[in-house]
């Protein structure tokens, strides 16, 4: 947008110079910026907690108490998450620019079932993907003969393993988690796309999507040559949309995982949420339905239920279903999905999400 | 005249794209109708799986995300 602006301030004497020519600069200086950018990332990241201690010690409460508790939780995590999101971000936007879900669809169309289901839940953490463009994604998938099954094996995967919840889950609450939920989150998407796909109910599709794929036909879309430079200047403007997109529901993320951090006794939480009550994954997932966050916004709160002893399936299963099941992407689905198959596609992930707590819940409670 | 379409729903990134097509046209002094294109079954006709897309006389040139503004101008005056 700011080269818009800057364009607008050409003089039309000037008309013949694009834009573009005074913005290119050289490749050296690129990489040289982003590696000076990222040490220095690194070095206020370390400097992150020290800081942060010396700041709430400034504050007029006394470390200990609830609210000297909450406050240190907030500002310490605050700028670690936005940082942290920034970097992930940024490195995803350039790995992303290798991938577009229209590559993605050519490779996946004619792929069979099972190994289908697998690449595309693979596919659905590193193509470029938002909710706004689901559903012409959606049809595209469908239009290009790609089975129903492998398309939803995507669609799952796409919303609930993403780069901001992976990036997220390893910096606050550690690797192990992160990697657990990967496997776990890709295992929901391929098996609940398997099913899908098993139940042969192309015919739940509204009937303007299965006309559209009678008349099939896709035409090519151009294929940009991109340089280096361009990644990361394509890491850069994702990173700079994403950011500006999420950082209200990470602050409200923040001040809710304070809040409980500061004033959620530890006793409670493990009795509501610990592995012991049984009944916590089923409605952990209930709870999550309706609620509408993204990952950002999310996993401060999975820190701060872990950090008070909620049990890891329970809490894992409550942020899969808030990422993958949200009313309003059901609402957007509609358009393209009968009620029938919506009802099937939220009882099969609902269960494959169960499956994870209560698994996680045993293995690890 | 340049018949010009830009295919996505009513996201925010679609609305960008148009206004950025809209001054691009502006800026090279190029006759361009512009128009939005919303309709699901429309944009899927143009074979795009990702949104917003452009697409001039009849051939899409861009698909998914922002357009960047050099090669708008040059989609715009080939």
């Amino acid at each position: 947008m700011s080269a818009s602006h800057l364009a607008e301030s050409v003089t039309p004497a000037a008309g013949s110079v694009t834009p573009a020519a005074g913005r290119r600069s050289s490749p050296l200086l690129w990489y040289g910026g982003t590696v000076l950018v990222l040490a220095l990332w690194l070095a206020v990241y370390i400097g992150l907690r020290p800081a942060a201690d010396a700041l709430t010690g400034f504050l007029p409460v006394a470390r200990e108490s609830r609210l000297g508790e909450a406050l240190a939780f907030f500002l310490y995590d605050t700028p670690k998450v936005l940082m942290l999101l920034a970097l992930v971000v940024f490195v995803m936007g350039v790995v992303q620019s290798f991938f577009s879900p229209e590559k993605t669809r050519a490779f996946l169309s004619g792929r069979r079932e099972g190994a289908g289901n697998v690449m595309a839940a693979g596919l659905g953490i590193l193509t470029p993907f938002c909710s706004c463009s689901a559903i012409p994604l959606f049809i595209g998938f469908v239009q290009a003969g790609i089975p129903l099954g492998v398309t939803f094996s995507f669609l799952i995967a796409a919303p609930m393993v993403n780069e901001v919840a992976l990036g997220l889950l390893f910096g606050l609450v550690g690797w192990q988690v992160a990697l657990l939920y990967l496997a776990f989150g890709l295992g929901v998407a391929i098996v609940s796309g398997w099913v899908i796909g098993r139940l042969h109910i192309e015919s739940w599709l509204q009937d303007w999507v299965r006309e559209l794929n009678a008349t099939g036909g896709c035409c090519r879309v151009p294929e940009d040559e991109i340089t280096g430079v361009e990644r990361l200047r394509e890491g850069l403007a994702s990173m700079r949309e994403i950011v500006g997109r999420v950082w209200l529901w990470i602050l409200a993320g923040i001040a809710v995982g304070a809040g409980i951090h500061g004033y959620v006794p530890a006793e409670l939480m493990a009795r509501i949420m610990g592995a012991e009550a049984w009944w916590s994954v089923p409605a952990a997932i209930g709870l999550g339905i309706p609620m509408y966050s993204n990952a950002a916004g999310i996993i401060p709160v999975v820190e701060a239920l872990l950090d008070k002893g909620a049990a890891l399936g329970t809490t894992l299963a409550f942020m899969m279903s808030v990422l993958a099941l949200s009313l309003p992407e059901i609402v957007i689905l509609k358009k393209v999905l009968k009620g029938r198959l919506i009802a099937v596609f939220v009882a099969i992930v609902g269960t494959g999400i169960l499956s994870v707590g209560f698994l996680f819940n045993v293995l690890f409670g | 005249m340049k018949d010009v379409k830009v295919l996505g729903p009513g996201c925010k990134r679609c609305e960008t794209t148009e206004a950025m097509v809209r001054n691009a046209a502006e800026r090279l002094g190029i006759d361009a109708k512009v128009q939005k294109v919303t309709d699901y079954a429309e944009i899927a006709r143009y074979g795009v799986a990702s949104t917003p897309g452009i697409v001039i006389d009849g051939k899409l040139v861009h698909a998914g995300g922002l357009p960047r503004e050099e090669k708008l101008e040059e989609w715009l005056t080939a």
